[in-house]
């Protein structure tokens, strides 16, 4: 695998994406809009019953930092959709098969333009979400509360893992499709499972620590692999020529 | 060049392509001709590598097309202009050619020679750093052009590089096409347009799911009967005819002074018919040949797999 190949691929996907609005908004907004909101919460929330109680606060915040798990499964739909069916619509992907690339490169470097955007804005959302957290949570609970394990292990292991996973379902959905929106709405769906374990949090059904955190890693893990193997049978040169819409 | 032996391509149940046998030479210019829907672009896809072939054989360059090593080799040293130019609209002219450049691996000297060489030779150069969704239709076709030519390929397929085309743009096209032609290039053009390619290609093979005929415009031409010979006498007289008829050629018909005969070959027939007519006394005002043309040798080769 040339992995030059993969890279001026990804580059040049990237360069198309500064020019499209609706990929810039997802990717800055969305998660700067989080980082700000939950710290605000934090800081204004109950304040005419005197504010959060110190108690409940670790459990909000775990609830919080959860969203840096939704985050990047959001990000990379409206990317990836642009990225292959955007491609479609243009008709330049035949081009782009018939150059000396192999479908794997091709595949890659589109994944990688899907990934670096929403790890980037999902990491740079973080990064504000927990050093405002501390900054208004610090005076009540006596010491700084991120970083910890728990947004170690959603930033390092989930967030990855949950960007991938988004993208292969990015890329089987966009064979099925013929424009952008419905291949964005459908990848952005990513989003209701992890929304569910959320709730599932929210209602005490779950504990998101570390151990839990963990397990679902190695859940996404698993699909990922298996999503793997289905996304590189659906991106062959001949399938994209010839049954894709 | 571009070799293939009862090459064939099935969707399911329908057959696009149905033992295609061909050979191009290096530095040929070889048309392809049919109908939509005959196989054109499935043939060239095939050869290309895009998608793999139900049957039969081909080689491009000595290269095994559907060898997996192999594809990665034909496609290198090939270019596509496909029917849809493709390009990226929210990139410059320039960054469009840049990308391609690299996918070959061509050095950045190499890119930065080329492109502006091919720019300047389809006159793009002013606009290179224009984005090509403000380009015109033609700038878009010349430019797919260059981006087929960027890491200057010995084989070149064109998939109706013309079509859509105003009668300029179509020219400049062509006459691009004919540059590359001095330059040695193998061109394998698909096209629906006749006068192009008995203009531009030294051989033509006429496609319609099976490839029914191939040669040199000429000879498809004169595979044709039905060409005729007019002769507008001065006079006409039964000895002319009688002389004329002896000959054997074909049918022969008097409308006035007009004679009009069948013949098979008309370069090498109208002389002896007019040699008959002066020595049987004949004066002949004048002489043209009608019929069969590319165009008779297209609808005839089309028609007969259609049963029309």
């Amino acid at each position: 695998m040339n992995l030059k190949h993969s890279w001026t691929i990804a580059l040049k996907d990237l360069k198309v994406f500064m020019r499209k609005r609706t990929v810039l908004y997802t990717v800055v907004i969305l998660p700067l809009l989080l980082s700000v909101l939950f710290p605000m919460v934090i800081e204004f929330g109950g304040r005419r019953s005197g504010g959060i109680p110190v108690s409940y606060l670790p459990t909000l915040l775990e609830a919080f930092a959860w969203f840096f798990v939704i985050i990047p499964a959001i990000i990379p739909a409206p990317i990836a959709s642009y990225s292959i069916v955007g491609e479609k619509i243009e008709k330049s992907l035949e081009p782009l098969l018939v150059t000396p690339t192999t479908d794997g490169e091709i595949l890659l470097g589109k994944s990688i333009a899907a990934f670096l955007p929403a790890i980037i804005g999902t990491y740079a959302g973080a990064s504000v979400f927990m050093a405002l957290t501390d900054a208004v949570t610090y005076n009540r609970l006596g010491y700084l509360y991120y970083p910890n394990w728990e947004i170690g292990v959603i930033l390092l292991l989930l967030a990855p893992l949950v960007t991938l996973l988004s993208i292969e379902l990015n890329v089987i959905s966009s064979s099925r499709v013929s424009d952008v929106r419905t291949a964005g709405q459908l990848g952005a769906l990513m989003f209701v499972p992890f929304m569910g374990i959320y709730l599932a949090g929210e209602i005490g059904l779950i504990s998101l620590d570390t151990n839990t955190l963990l397990i679902i890693a190695a859940v996404v893990a698993v699909l990922d692999l298996v999503l793997f193997r289905v996304s590189t049978s659906t991106f062959q040169r001949d399938q994209i020529l010839t049954k894709w819409k | 060049m571009i070799e293939t032996e009862n090459l064939t391509k099935k969707f399911d149940d329908l057959t696009a392509v149905d033992g295609v046998t061909l050979r191009v030479a290096e530095g040929e210019v070889f048309g392809f001709l049919g109908p939509n829907g005959a196989g054109k672009t499935t043939t060239v896809r095939m050869l290309c590598c895009l998608i793999s072939k139900t049957g039969g054989e081909a080689r491009i360059a000595g290269y095994e097309v559907g060898d997996r090593e192999d594809s990665l080799k034909i496609r290198k040293i090939i270019g596509l202009v496909p029917d849809n130019v493709g390009l990226y609209e929210s990139l410059t002219a320039y960054d469009n050619l840049d990308f391609y450049g690299k996918l070959y691996d061509c050095t950045e000297a190499h890119r930065k020679e080329k492109i502006a060489a091919l720019l300047k030779m389809l006159e793009l150069w002013e606009k290179k750093d224009v984005t090509v969704a403000t380009f015109s239709k033609g700038m878009k076709q010349k430019l797919a052009i260059a981006r087929a030519l960027v890491h200057d390929p010995q084989i070149l397929f064109m998939d109706e590089p013309t079509a859509n085309l105003d009668p300029e743009a179509a020219k400049t096209v062509r006459d691009f096409i004919l540059e590359l032609k001095k330059q040695k290039k193998t061109i394998f053009l698909n096209t629906h347009n006749l006068d192009e390619a008995q203009r531009i290609c030294d051989r033509i093979g006429i496609l319609n799911t099976t490839l029914r005929a191939m040669g040199t415009p000429e000879e498809l031409e004169r595979s044709v009967r039905g060409r005729v010979t007019v002769v507008q006498l001065e006079k006409s007289s039964d000895a002319v005819l009688n002389a004329v008829k002896k000959l054997g050629l074909g049918d022969v018909s008097v409308d006035g002074n007009k004679l009009t005969i069948s013949v098979a070959d008309p370069e090498k027939e109208n002389a002896t018919i007019l040699d008959a007519i002066f020595r049987a006394g004949g004066r002949i005002q004048s002489v043209n040949v009608v019929g069969s043309t590319l165009e008779d040798a297209y609808l005839k080769l089309v028609r007969e797999r259609e049963g029309k």
